[in-house]
């Protein structure tokens, strides 16, 4: 009896229609939380509507500059990285060059990326269109896509990336145990 | 007795220099001090005029010269004013804590510091929650505080032949007091949904800088600081809020943190992509820190000024916990002897050890290493090349953070040289 009433007590703390402890913080609206959320997980689910194609892309890397740090069609050679391998695909990804869009395990990573961080200087001024052209170019750049695909909300996230499932998943982590299991140091 | 007063009366005519040694009662070598060199109610030193400056925020001695360096051949700042690494000064720090001014600081890459009105600033908590919440800062400060010592490092914190000191090898670690709310409290507020096992935390700046990390951390320790050493959380640290992930990689404590998004998945956003691996080792290793220790004095670019006594001095810490032990070896790592901690050690933080030394004045090399309370050791280069069944070779390098030994040279001229050069 005693028992079924601590189960009882359980399932109440345990569902959502359990109250706030100290009632701290504000309800944020839908509309506040979408244009603050800018992080692009591997199903795409936050992407915005929007589409592009590589060359629709190449036009954007002129215009907005990134040819003076990363060189003209990203070969490098500028300040920051080269976005285009010098290597072709019979090489294994791992022994290819370490460019973000080619070894990423996934397309919306390339997406996040640029458009967090990208241009130097101007970050965050991107609009979805010029992201989904960007990211078509430097994928098509390295033979990832075809020149004419269109990358969109529902084709981004199914584009298969050159490393396919060829690198490491972290270990589960637990308070009090040591960063790599048998590891004594 | 009676000199003893006279003594006294002397002392307090000799004004505000001697001001702090009468609290103490040194009457000894306060005396030998006035007989010698200044006669009468003269006073031994020139004497610092107050200013505004001074009153509201105080600031150390001009003959205080400790100052950061640029880490990793990229100056700090650059020609356009952003900051990349820079290391703080460990071979002059004394105790456990880093003045806030001289705290290490990385950036993602070269950036500008945003200038954040608190007044403005909130944190959103949303994704797999029953109830996604923003707080303001003033709303943070209503809650439930902590107060912890924490230490940060750098996963750039590696230690090679060409480095002259501690500064260059080891500086890019240091530790602090923080205060803050803790993260489980606020998803507590929130409600964590069942399928939430991973979360995303997002700063402010340049590249808002996201990291995955597990929802076990968030609510094992994570702590969202807005003190830092006393004070606000400085601006070079991520004022005024910023997530401390304890024993974790530098790159995770997101500073300026905006935003946490409750997940599913690793979400592989912008640093996630830095720590993308091939190798699973080398992938785990780069998570959480382990065990580490450095002798700070003597360290490389001192010089001792003779044989005799010296106190051996360095830090310690571990992402793993608290440090359990630490040993010194004065002979090149054939014998070891426990050292001495100042104060208890804490999870995560730094701790001062000690060993007292005679030095015979005789060439030498001089080491420490440490393990921490779930009996993670320091190891060797040597020992970890072993250990993966790889060559070994001087500058081997070890995967993951390097947490191996590092050997301090003692020549004859009594100079203190990197011992892995």
């Amino acid at each position: 009896m005693a028992s079924l009433r601590l189960v009882a007590i359980m399932l109440l703390v345990g569902s959502s229609a359990f109250a706030q402890t100290y009632g701290v913080g504000r309800t944020p609206s839908a509309d506040e939380i979408r244009a603050l959320d800018i992080s692009i997980g591997p199903t795409g689910e936050e992407l915005p509507l929007g589409r592009g194609t590589a060359k629709e892309g190449a036009l954007v890397f002129r215009q907005k500059g990134c040819v003076g740090c990363h060189g003209a069609a990203g070969i490098g050679g500028g300040p920051a990285p080269a976005l285009q391998s010098k290597q072709g695909p019979e090489v294994p990804i791992w022994e290819r060059e370490r460019i973000l869009p080619l070894r990423a395990p996934f397309a919306t990573t390339v997406w996040d990326f640029i458009n967090r961080g990208m241009p130097l200087g101007n970050e965050g001024t991107l609009k979805p269109d010029e992201v989904y052209a960007l990211t078509a170019y430097l994928l098509f750049l390295n033979k990832v896509i075809p020149e004419d695909e269109v990358l969109d909300k529902q084709s981004l996230p199914k584009v298969k990336m050159p490393i396919g499932d060829d690198y490491a998943r972290l270990p589960v982590w637990k308070s009090g145990t040591p960063r790599l299991q048998g590891y004594p140091y | 007795m009676d000199s003893k007063r006279t003594n006294r009366r002397e002392l307090l005519k000799g004004g505000a220099a001697l001001a702090g040694g009468l609290t103490l009662g040194v009457p000894v070598h306060a005396q030998e001090h006035d007989h010698a060199i200044v006669p009468g109610n003269q006073n031994a030193s020139p004497m610092i005029m107050g200013s505004k400056e001074l009153i509201e925020y105080g600031q150390r001695s001009k003959y205080v010269t400790s100052v950061r360096i640029s880490h990793g051949g990229r100056p700090s700042p650059d020609e356009f004013g952003k900051v990349m690494h820079v290391a703080s000064p460990l071979q002059d720090s004394v105790g456990t804590i880093t003045p806030s001014s001289l705290h290490y600081v990385a950036t993602t890459r070269g950036s500008y510091m945003p200038d954040i009105d608190p007044k403005q600033h909130t944190l959103l908590i949303h994704g797999l929650v029953d109830r996604p919440l923003t707080f303001t800062m003033a709303d943070l400060k209503r809650l439930p505080s902590v107060t912890r010592l924490h230490f940060i490092e750098c996963a750039g914190n590696r230690h090679n032949g060409r480095q002259k000191n501690v500064q260059e090898s080891h500086g890019m670690t240091s530790c602090s007091e923080w205060t803050g709310v803790l993260l489980s409290t606020l998803l507590k507020e929130c409600g964590l949904k069942g399928s939430a096992t991973w979360f995303v935390a997002e700063g402010a700046e340049e590249v808002k800088g996201a990291s995955s990390m597990p929802i076990a951390k968030a609510m094992d320790d994570c702590l969202i600081a807005y003190g830092m050493n006393g004070e606000a959380v400085r601006p070079q640290n991520g004022f005024p809020l910023r997530l401390m992930a304890p024993g974790f990689e530098g790159i995770f404590h997101t500073k300026y943190l905006r935003r946490i998004k409750i997940v599913d998945r690793y979400y592989m956003n912008y640093n996630d992509y830095g720590h993308l691996d091939k190798d699973p080792k080398e992938a785990a290793l780069a998570f959480q820190i382990g065990p580490k220790s450095v002798i700070t004095h003597p360290s490389g670019d001192q010089r001792l000024p003779g044989k005799g006594f010296y106190e051996i001095s360095g830090l310690a810490w571990s992402g793993g916990g608290a440090i359990r032990t630490v040993e010194v070896s004065t002979d090149g790592g054939k014998k070891w002897n426990r050292a001495e901690f100042k104060g208890t050690p804490q999870r995560m933080a730094h701790v001062r050890f000690s060993y007292p030394w005679t030095w015979d004045g005789n060439e030498t090399e001089i080491l420490s290493r440490c393990t921490d309370e779930i009996g993670q050791q320091q190891p060797t280069r040597e020992q970890v090349a072993k250990y993966w069944n790889e060559p070994f070779e001087r500058n081997y390098r070890v995967p993951g953070l390097d947490n191996s030994v590092m050997p301090w040279k003692i020549a004859r001229d009594g100079s203190v040289t990197n011992g892995l050069a």
